[in-house]
């Protein structure tokens, strides 16, 4: 098995792997604390969360706050797994270099 | 992707992992403040012990209680300090001074601090005095420790210092005075000097 099959398509964007890092090291975070450190607008954040909850590698949980509503995410076991051998795959291909 | 991407992808990882979990705009200058003023504080007190108090502290007299005020005196302007230049630094930064990350920082770094600070206030009511100086260290240090996984990480070797200093100074009361000095005085001193070169200058 080569090593490029390890890439896994669902982190190779900026920003599906800016989120994914950020939940690695958090229990979870939500909506508005992703925009902020990612830096994007609500659509575009938005569209890839949905790509990540669908791979489920993500999970949301919708929730109020007061009267706001709040929507937390959180890794499942599956994406830090995914993410864990994307990162290794990663480092590889540096290393071959 | 090229190579030069996958690495721009790690570091960017590691850059958002850090940024979101961790609140890093603490400035060794605070450090180096808080030493100052814990130094004049110690100086003050030792004058008075010296001058005013028969080189023994009585623990009825004025002078006892103006050690105590110069105690707080000293942890006060330390904090205010801090936040001040914190504060600045988050600014320059572009980080939020109040965030999950710095939130999680404090929570994390008082539940030691407050723990020891009523624990000392206790046994202090109970008139054993002997061990404060020896529990305060041993207590900041632990505090340094716990919070050192919200900030920068080498608070962490700050704090078993502190902690091993606490520790001699526990056997060794009677130099209880000079291993505070030591503690957050002089240690304060090099690491902020450490840190500030390492971190502020760039």
């Amino acid at each position: 098995m080569s090593i490029i099959t390890n890439i896994n398509k669902a982190f190779d964007h900026r920003i599906r792997l800016g989120i994914m890092s950020i939940l690695m090291v958090n229990e979870y975070a939500d909506f508005k604390m992703l925009k902020e450190l990612l830096d994007v607008t609500d659509g575009n954040l938005a569209s890839h969360t949905k790509a990540l909850e669908k791979d489920a590698y993500i999970s949301v949980e919708k929730q109020f706050i007061g009267r706001k509503p709040n929507t937390r995410y959180a890794t499942t076991k599956l994406g830090r797994a995914a993410f864990k051998k994307h990162i290794e795959a990663l480092e590889k291909l540096i290393h071959k270099q | 992707m090229e190579a030069k991407d996958y690495l721009k992808d790690i570091s960017e990882i590691k850059n958002l992992m850090n940024k979101s979990s961790r609140f890093i705009s603490l400035s060794g200058l605070s450090g180096i403040l808080a030493g100052v003023y814990a130094l004049i504080g110690a100086a003050i007190a030792y004058w008075l012990v010296m001058n005013h108090s028969y080189g023994t502290l009585l623990l009825d007299g004025w002078v006892f209680k103006t050690c105590l005020l110069i105690l707080t005196l000293v942890a006060f302007f330390s904090i205010t300090t801090a936040i001040f230049i914190t504060t600045r630094k988050a600014n320059k930064n572009n980080e939020k001074i109040w965030d999950g990350t710095s939130r999680r920082l404090i929570l994390n770094f008082l539940i030691p601090l407050i723990t020891g600070g009523l624990y000392i206030l206790i046994i202090l009511a109970q008139q054993k005095y002997g061990q404060a100086g020896a529990l305060m260290l041993i207590f900041y240090g632990l505090a340094l420790v716990n919070a050192s996984k919200y900030s920068i990480g080498d608070i962490r070797y700050l704090g078993v210092i502190e902690i091993i200093l606490g520790l001699i100074c526990a056997l060794l009361p009677g130099y209880g005075f000079f291993l505070w000095v030591l503690g957050f005085g002089v240690l304060h001193i090099i690491y902020g000097t450490i840190m500030y070169i390492k971190y502020d200058k760039k």
